[in-house]
């Protein structure tokens, strides 16, 4: 097989193997399940050009020239999807680096090395350009339909700003790899790919809050500061609006420098994608040493139980980067919390639904990795004492870590709000609980490793978690402004859960 | 002599999947006795011992930790039973010492006695410049050895061990062996499933022979030998001539 031949045949392999990992991703690994998720994900993209609609259609009329407020809004959204494109290359580059299922054949076979990982970095490029096309559709399709055939544009300009966004993770995760090793670079790029995309938005946050008292993102981009330090319409910071506009000169452009990039990035670290991948491959994970030696301490058996889940969720990066991220989500609501107050300002009630919702969040995470993420199932159903108890031992150590993590915030919330702490607390706990009572009652068997893909083991768990921490978010929020809805509202989200209990898989 | 109290009364002991795993299986095994139990793949020796470990339900018959009826209390059963499976399933994110605290407080043993024994297992098992080390880095033949320290930090009375030796070196091996053995001696009960018939061949006091889940033979290497006819013969042997004599049967 000549070279060229061996690297398209390599090429369709990675297309092949990536075709399965998503596809298997859809119908958790169940062959009868292709049917059915085919049509679900059709009927969630028609259904999602409804909401998308209501976005974004009053846009669809834009055309050039524009004034600056409108170039400013446009780009900051393409510079949002570039930076969530940008945490999911991350994140896929790390997985190539530490998964390690066919490195080893791949680094035993008479292949070069730099021309199997340039296939590699494409194949990264082309996963993470597939899942933006498939995500803007609705976009795209609402601007097409009320605008004109212009918007096509905006496909192209999501293939260039996919392709500069995996070749800079992919020299972004080398260049950690050399500065910080091996096995910070797997904890730090996973914080990097959670927090990336959220940055933006909440740096956006920060910024209206601290001008203009509101937690809207636009009220920044669009305010008059932001237009007199933002360049001229002519300059080149604007070419991805204008192309995604229909401007076929900025497309070309953009397509131009975002396929340079890759092809400079390929080129320059292919080599050393090969020798980082053998690296990581040669010293596997090197053991880390635990931070202090104490005595073994006394206690009950599910004392036992929690000590030991409270180290491992301590010690769990993805857990971490997830809980950064819902971190970070709340900074800007404590921050208008602080600046209320010295300003009565009403726009405080936003508050009670973002602490909510992260909480349910939060604690569906949680509750998945004490509950199904047992790593020693046999060795806790062996030990003497009964399911109920190391059950509720693990329900424990969910509420008590989302009580920590949130106490604080109801308890500045007090000072500002009497009632309305009352309610976020309320909102926290019943958020929390429904979380974790979803995740009791799909529980599966899975290693804390495939936290990653919790979702796959149960589509309807997944969403009836974010219907929930939906549905009390909203609840909170409407129990301040209008009591008399926030018992409809409530009425409904407990009408989810029941019939989410009720359509749960029966146990022994 | 041998001490005749048995650690363990299997009786009727049934479990279907998509077909019958496990069929009426009787077995009695004596407080003190070093028991293997041997059988091609599939023969049903693992699912009798998750059944026995209460780590899954028979669909029928019964069975008896020292007397007492593991599916009635299984608390009390599993309070005298250690398990540990081929696969080492340990926590990455947690040392090996960690990890016996962990089993140790599961068990509700003392701190006072379970800290020594915790190092002193780990120090025999060959462990002990990894003991302040996460298991994440370890070979599986190390994770195989923490999850046995595991099992016997609670001084069980009776240790029940599904292929214990896959995956350890010839050092590690007969590390494991030596210790099992040490318990057995002290007067523990161990019940092994191996492939590896010249470690039942030497080590068991008693060896059973299973097959589409049934119970084929059993006793000590003599009385096998006697029952087969084949005096000199190995177990090996012995075992091929079973298992043909079953499958020409079924």
């Amino acid at each position: 097989m000549s070279s060229a031949a061996a690297l398209t045949w390599f090429a369709r392999h990675e297309l092949r193997l990536a075709w399965r990992d998503w596809l298997a991703m859809m119908t958790a690994g169940r062959r009868g399940r292709k049917r059915a998720a085919v049509i679900g994900l059709i009927a969630f993209a028609a259904i999602m050009h409804l909401p998308t609609y209501a976005v974004i259609g009053r846009f669809a009329d834009l055309e050039a020239p524009l004034d600056k407020s409108t170039l400013i809004v446009i780009t900051a959204t393409i510079f949002l999807a570039w930076a969530l494109m940008l945490s999911q290359a991350i994140e896929s580059v790390t997985r190539v680096f530490y998964a390690r299922a066919d490195l080893d054949l791949i680094m035993s076979s008479p292949v070069k090395l730099a021309n199997v990982f340039s296939v590699r970095i494409a194949a990264i490029a082309l996963s993470v350009i597939a899942m933006a096309l498939l995500l803007s559709t609705p976009f795209v399709d609402v601007l097409v339909i009320g605008g004109g055939i212009r918007w096509f544009a905006a496909y192209g300009v999501v293939v260039a700003i996919g392709l500069s966004a995996a070749a800079v993770a992919i020299a972004v995760t080398i260049m950690l790899f050399r500065l910080i090793g091996q096995s910070r670079t797997r904890l730090v790029a996973q914080i990097l790919a959670a927090v990336i995309g959220a940055g933006f938005v909440i740096a956006l946050q920060i910024a209206a809050i601290l001008s203009y008292g509101t937690l809207s993102r636009f009220a920044v981009l669009t305010s008059d500061a932001a237009a007199a330090f933002a360049p001229d319409t002519g300059s080149i910071v604007w070419w991805p609006a204008r192309a995604a506009l229909g401007d076929g000169e900025a497309l070309l452009l953009l397509l131009a420098g975002g396929l340079v990039l890759l092809g400079t990035v390929m080129a320059i670290f292919s080599a050393r994608f090969a020798g980082t991948v053998i690296t990581v491959s040669a010293n596997a994970i090197p053991g880390q040493q635990a931070s202090r030696t104490r005595a073994f301490r006394a206690g009950s058996r599910q004392q036992a139980l929690r000590r030991k889940e409270f180290v491992l969720l301590r010690r769990d990066p993805w857990l971490m980067s997830q809980t950064l991220m819902q971190l970070l989500y709340l900074v800007p609501p404590a921050l208008m919390l602080w600046r209320s107050f010295a300003d009565s300002s009403a726009a405080i009630v936003l508050i009670t639904p973002v602490v909510v919702m992260a909480a349910g969040q939060l604690a569906g995470g949680l509750a998945w990795l004490t509950i199904s993420g047992e790593d020693a199932a046999d060795l806790v159903a062996t030990a003497p004492l009964p399911a109920s108890r190391v059950t509720r031992a693990k329900i424990e150590v969910v509420l008590i870590a989302i009580g920590v993590m949130f106490a604080p915030l109801v308890l500045a919330l007090v000072f500002a709000s009497p009632l309305q702490a009352a309610v976020t607390a309320a909102g926290v706990i019943i958020a929390a609980a429904s979380a974790t009572a979803i995740q009791l009652w799909f529980r599966v068997q899975a290693r804390r490793s495939q936290f990653r893909r919790r979702q796959t083991s149960s589509r309807l768990a997944t969403f009836a978690e974010a219907f929930s921490s939906i549905g009390w978010a909203a609840t909170g929020a409407l129990a301040l402004a209008i009591p008399m809805t926030a018992l409809i509202t409530g009425l409904v989200t407990a009408g989810i859960l029941a019939a989410t209990w009720k359509i749960s898989p029966r146990r022994e | 002599m041998m001490p005749q109290e048995s650690a363990l009364q299997v009786r009727g002991l049934t479990k279907r999947f998509d077909r019958l795993a496990v069929d009426a299986l009787d077995l009695t095994v004596r407080s003190g006795e070093f028991y293997a139990l041997v059988g091609p793949n599939g023969a049903g020796k693992t699912t009798t011992l998750r059944m026995v470990a209460g780590l899954s339900r028979p669909d029928a018959g019964s069975v008896a930790v020292f007397g007492i009826d593991a599916l009635r209390d299984p608390v009390a059963a599993k309070q005298m039973m250690a398990w540990v499976s081929d696969e080492p399933m340990i926590y990455d994110k947690l040392t090996p010492l960690e990890y016996l605290e962990f089993v140790a407080g599961l068990w509700g043993v003392d701190p006072v006695a379970s800290e020594p024994a915790a190092h002193n297992l780990l120090v025999s098992l060959g462990l002990e410049p990894h003991l302040h080390e996460r298991c994440e880095g370890f070979s599986k033949g190390m994770r195989q050895k923490v999850a046995l320290a595991g099992a016997l930090v609670h001084d069980p009375r009776l240790i029940i061990l599904d292929e214990p030796l896959t995956g350890l070196d010839a050092v590690s091996a007969r590390h494991v062996k030596g210790l099992l053995g040490d318990r057995v001696r002290s007067g523990c009960t161990v019940i092994m499933t191996t492939h590896i018939l010249e470690v039942a061949e030497r080590m068991a006091d008693r060896i059973s022979v299973i097959a589409s889940g049934r119970l084929v033979a059993e006793g000590t290497l003599t009385e096998l030998r006697q029952q087969n006819g084949h005096n000199d013969t190995s177990l090996e042997d012995l075992f091929i001539a079973l298992v043909n004599v079953e499958a020409a049967a079924a």
